[in-house]
């Protein structure tokens, strides 16, 4: 069989999951052009320490760029990162900027990762309210952290937290504010959210539990923040964390197939052949737990990205790893691996009070579904593959710490 | 600055000028040195920047983090010389630094 002509590849956004994709053909050999479009104007670079080491000012700027912008050329990858993509052409194969220019394509790969969802309140417009992706939103809210007092999160999640332990370092009074019940709700058990919620109060951070906003005040710039019970908050700067949406506008208005982000099948194609998607725009299916979802961690952009490169080159699909995923807040690193989807119990191995443990959370036939590793990395690497083999181990064992985390998998029942 | 080499498993070298203050790792990914993922992108998370330290720079290195030590205790392939190239700082000392890219991180 012939193969079909393949010597354009473009890939749209200029982020995590575009920058693997386009190092990943390069590795597995493709000699033709490639081209990444970006609309941030700068280099792909990673965003984890935007709202961690790099906000506490212990990372240079440069530090979080992938690869110097002459390595680009050297490798011969076209990097466009003021052009943004309006629309894509399926049937003639193009991509339209929103400048006018027009660019063919063999092989498309949609990397437009994800913006942030908006607070629909009175008020969040005022200067001084901010959401955080991008270097920029980095920059500004960290320049006013500096010189402000009373610091209010919207918004539990990683991010939230992430910045709360940032401001609190920088000896902000830090004020959280979360809807659901307890922190982390989305994307945490609720052992891990109690945890983390004693870790900040002992910090000094205050936390507020099913509140929701009712409007943020201010003249011109942001004065306080008014709870639906009618509470008021003092707050100079306030930073709204409350999800993402995928980017998929520009896939939809070209037919292709989306459900909360762009379906793709385990090879990272989209419902057109010659078209990927990767990263947090993609929906994909996880094997592991029978499900399609949309991750947004480093590990799941590089991973599709991959598996985008290594099916456009005609090779086989990389090995899968567990999903997984980290948090730094204070002096805790957070390792998690598996997604705690149809776990029934959680184990705690080691103390919890001693910060340095693992959940362990299983299913009702004691299998491993997901761990939480706190200051614990054997149990985060032990773990991924003990999840990976589907293992099932009986709770007396996982809480055993006179058994090493080697020897756990000696302990696997059939 | 600090000229690092970086040696693969086929005997292939790559020399490369690392920024002072930055690490290892990351004169390796700028560079596209091969079998350097870094998929965490320094966060001591992922064990996938493990090298090889050439045993007459080990003891110029800034030493292990608790982190980094427990990571490595579990990583595929470890060696005595083992180190998360993430946690290396570059410094003028290590002008000269010979790091191997294990095998398995092909
Ligand atoms: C503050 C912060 C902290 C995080 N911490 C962690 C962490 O600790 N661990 C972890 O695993 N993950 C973390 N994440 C998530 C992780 O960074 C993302 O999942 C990852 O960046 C996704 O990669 P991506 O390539 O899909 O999207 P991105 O990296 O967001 O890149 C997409 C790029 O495409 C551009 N783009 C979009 N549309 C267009 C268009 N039409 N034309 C041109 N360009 C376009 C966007 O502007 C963006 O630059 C964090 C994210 C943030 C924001
Ligand atoms: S880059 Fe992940 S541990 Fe070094």
């Amino acid at each position: 069989m012939a193969l079909a002509k393949l010597e354009n590849i473009l890939i749209i956004g200029a982020g995590q999951a575009a920058s693997q994709a386009a190092n990943s053909l390069r590795q597995l050999g493709f000699q033709g052009r490639i081209r990444i479009f970006g609309n941030e104007g700068q280099p792909p670079y990673q965003r984890p320490p935007l709202s961690k080491a790099y906000m506490l000012g212990q990372m240079p700027a440069e530090r979080l760029f992938f690869k110097a912008e002459e390595q680009w050329e050297k490798d011969n990858i076209d990097l466009k990162i003021d052009e943004e993509i309006i629309s894509i052409d399926a049937v003639n194969k193009s991509i339209k900027s929103k400048t006018g220019n027009q660019y063919e394509y063999d092989k498309l790969i949609i990397a437009t990762g994800s913006k942030v969802r908006h607070l629909p309140a009175q008020g969040a417009q005022l200067s001084g309210v901010h959401y955080l992706k991008t270097i920029k939103d980095s920059d500004d809210l960290g320049a006013e952290l500096d010189n402000a007092k009373n610091l209010v999160i919207i918004g539990a999640g990683y991010i939230g937290l992430e910045v709360a332990a940032c401001a609190q370092k920088k000896g902000l009074n830090v004020t959280i504010i979360e809807a659901a019940p307890r922190i982390l709700a989305r994307v945490a058990s609720p052992e891990l959210s109690q945890f983390y919620e004693n870790v900040h109060e002992s910090a000094g951070v205050k936390i507020l539990t099913q509140s929701g906003v009712a409007k943020i005040n201010g003249a011109q710039k942001v004065e306080s923040v008014t709870l639906g019970d009618g509470t008021n908050i003092d707050a100079d700067v306030v930073l709204i964390g409350i999800g993402i949406i995928p980017n998929d506008e520009i896939a939809k208005s070209a037919g292709i197939i989306c459900n909360n982000g762009i379906d793709v099948d385990e090879n990272a194609k989209t419902s057109n052949p010659d078209i990927y998607a990767c990263g947090d725009c993609a929906n994909r299916m996880v094997d592991l737990y029978g499900q399609r979802m949309r991750l947004e961690s480093v590990h799941n952009a590089i991973e599709q990205a991959k598996l985008a490169a290594a099916n456009i080159m005609g090779q086989n699909a990389p090995k899968l790893d567990v999903p997984w995923f980290w948090s730094d807040q204070y002096d805790l690193k957070l390792q998690i691996a598996g997604l705690a989807i149809g776990a029934t119990k959680t184990i705690i191995r080691g103390d919890m009070a001693a910060r340095k443990f693992a959940l362990f959370h299983i299913d009702d036939e004691n299998r491993i579904l997901a761990i939480d590793a706190i200051n614990s990395p054997p149990e985060f690497l032990v773990g991924k593959n003990l999840i990976a083999a589907r293992a099932k181990i009986a709770p007396h064992i996982l809480q055993d710490t006179n058994i090493s985390v080697k020897e756990l998998a000696n302990h696997a029942q059939n | 600055m600090a000229k690092i080499t970086f040696i693969q498993h086929n005997g292939k070298s790559q020399d490369i000028e690392a920024t002072n203050g930055g690490t290892v790792m990351e004169a390796a990914t700028k560079h596209n040195v091969p079998g350097i993922d870094a998929d965490c992108g320094g966060a001591c998370a992922c064990a996938t920047c493990h090298v090889y330290v050439d045993d007459a720079w080990l003891s110029k290195l800034n030493p292990m983090g608790s982190m980094e030590e427990s990571m490595l205790d579990f990583a595929d392939n470890v060696q005595p010389n083992s180190r998360l190239s993430c946690q290396i700082v570059v410094t003028e000392d290590l002008d000269g630094l010979v790091v191997t890219v294990p095998e398995s991180q092909f």
